[in-house]
């Protein structure tokens, strides 16, 4: 049913209609408002499940960690130093092969302190060995959030539902809600292979030794190599259901046959696609690329992508000083393997809540434009403001 | 598609009002976006809040920064330079203020129209949130929506006591203005 909701609330809606077993979060901005939402439908009974109140974001982590190695559906949400205070757990969830689903409401990490929206703190935990998704609209990130449960207990690997903070958690916007019947249809309840069993003990998370730890992290890339194939059935499974696909691993749209492309994930591609419909005909045109998965990274589908371009550019919305941009940077190198790679240009973008203009479009498509244009640059940075030298 | 931008201060319901009117929107079978601009967050500090209408999926998620309408909560925030800023030829600023029109329009090249919005809240609710009163009146002055719209939008955010007095609230609000001062032409609709 179409509604106008907050991403928040729509977004612990759809949490409640998974029907998990446990939930366990701490309240950090801008996740706050997907918790107390919950916890309000527990409060008032339209929500059945273990809500358990903690005193940190390392024990959300970790109370999902216990309940999911019991065979019980488990969700937690967090954001920036969340995901850093979880991050030791967060490895410890992937490399256990426990499925469970946290939402981040993606949120710079500080310092400087900063409670606005970058993606920052998904990438600061890139190699934990999640599969990362990327919304980029709250409808996405329902329906997302409800195949994450699916993919997660299909491919025994945590997902990590990626929203941007505010932009997305804070934004009232109509929303098609499923219906509890066709999440039900979409969800079977939870039977975890592993699960704990007190008649039948077994460990968890004991020590490997050199002999096997080189196997399990081969194991352990290999699912995420056959969670592509799950991603994308799991969402054309969803479009059967509810007419909705949620872009698969990756979605191309705009102008096929334009020179340029831009590839961006979460929030910034409405603005993009707004862009290119508003600018396109003056400032030209592109291809625009969603990337929806982060992890497992789609190396094939991005070069079929980017296919017959002669300039890509990628927009990061966090950046790893020293190096430049981070999806940008693996973008170039699953590219290396083209015989006619395009040009990447990379760009950070809206760090720490900066907003990002629909001008931002025209001025892409004339960075592309330019031979000399940097490789990398913090395309919105007002260097004017900066000391000399850090210019 | 119409644009607004909200400022207030917090504890102003400046972020209810933008969730408000694109609920109304919604009610009246528009595609909305609502969504605040948080500073600090505390009792006081500006807030600005963007609301978008239009009859197709909106897509564009940048700050509203040529709006068709401003709504300020707080008449000493009529002090920011920055106020106006971008606000579209043609466009209109709708004041919470005791100051007459008059005397608040003479500093502003752009229509003004001046509402004692948290007195006529503070009659009505008991309480001094201006937020309903100022969007009865906006949508008065405006005719983008009518006023049920935003009647069904606060049946579904509010329920009896305070529902029945901000419904009383919004009729006196919107009764307050002249209604379709603001109308554009059928022809830049």
């Amino acid at each position: 049913m179409r509604e106008a909701l907050e991403g928040s609330l729509a977004i612990a809606r759809a949490v409640a209609m998974a029907k998990p077993d446990v939930v366990a979060a701490y309240p950090i901005t801008p996740q706050t408002h997907i918790v107390e939402n919950l916890s309000k439908l527990v409060a008032e009974g339209d929500l059945h499940t273990e809500f358990v109140s903690v005193e940190s974001e390392f024990s959300a982590a970790s109370v999902v960690l216990g309940a999911a190695a019991t065979g019980a559906r488990a969700y937690t949400a967090t954001a920036s130093q969340g995901v850093l205070l979880m991050s030791e757990v967060l490895f410890n969830i992937a490399g256990l092969r426990i499925p469970l689903v946290m939402t981040v409401a993606n949120r710079a990490v500080g310092a400087p302190l900063s409670i606005w929206n970058d993606q920052s703190d998904a990438m600061a935990v890139r190699d934990a060995g999640w599969i990362h998704l990327h919304c980029a609209s709250n409808q996405e990130a329902v329906d997302t959030t409800i195949q994450a449960f699916r993919i997660a207990e299909a491919t025994e690997l945590p997902v990590m539902v990626c929203m941007d903070g505010f932009v997305l958690t804070h934004t009232m916007e109509v929303i098609d809600m499923p219906g509890q019947a066709q999440v039900d249809a979409f969800l079977p309840p939870f039977a975890f292979s592993r699960a704990l069993d007190s008649a039948d003990p077994r460990t968890v998370g004991t020590l490997v030794d050199p002999g096997w730890f080189a196997e399990m992290r081969h194991s352990h890339h290999a699912a995420m190599g056959r969670a592509l194939g799950v991603i994308e059935k799991v969402d054309a499974d969803f479009a059967k259901l509810t007419g909705r696909a949620s872009g698969g691993l990756l979605t191309v749209t705009g102008d096929p046959d334009a020179r340029v492309g831009i590839l961006a994930m979460g929030s910034v591609v409405g603005t993009l696609e707004a862009g290119l419909a508003d600018f396109g005909t003056e400032a030209g045109t592109a291809r625009l690329i969603k990337l929806r998965a982060f992890r497992p990274f789609p190396a094939r589908a991005l070069r079929e992508a980017v296919a017959g371009l002669d300039t890509l550019i990628v927009i990061d919305r966090a950046i790893s000083p020293g190096l430049g941009g981070i999806v940008g940077s693996e973008v170039s190198a699953v590219l290396q393997s083209m015989t006619a790679a395009p040009r990447v240009l990379n760009y950070a973008l809206g760090l720490g809540g900066r907003d990002i203009p629909e001008s931002v479009y025209p001025a892409l498509i004339a960075a592309a434009a330019n031979p000399l244009a940097p490789r990398f640059a913090v395309f919105d940075a007002d260097l004017d403001k900066l000391m000399p030298e850090d210019r | 598609m119409i644009e607004y931008r909200i400022h207030g201060r917090g504890g102003q319901g400046s972020v209810a009002a933008a969730y408000l009117l694109a609920g109304a929107a919604f009610e009246a079978g528009f595609t909305c976006q609502a969504f605040p601009a948080f500073g600090a967050e505390r009792r006081g500090a500006p807030v600005t809040a963007f609301v978008r209408i239009d009859d197709r999926p909106i897509t564009l998620r940048s700050q509203v920064r040529a709006p068709d309408y401003l709504v300020v909560q707080d008449d000493t925030l009529l002090l920011d330079p920055a106020l106006t800023s971008g606000l579209k030829p043609g466009g209109a600023m709708l004041v919470n203020s005791r100051k007459p029109t008059d005397e608040i329009a003479a500093n502003f090249d752009t229509r003004v129209v001046a509402v004692p919005a948290t007195e006529m809240a503070q009659e009505a609710i008991g309480k001094p949130i201006p937020n309903t009163a100022l969007l009865a009146a906006l949508l008065a002055l405006t005719g983008d929506l009518p006023q049920e719209a935003l009647a069904a939008a606060l049946k579904s955010r509010f329920h009896g006591d305070t529902l029945a007095r901000n419904l009383t609230l919004i009729a006196r609000a919107a009764a307050s203005v002249e209604a379709g001062a603001w109308q554009k032409e059928a022809s830049d609709a």
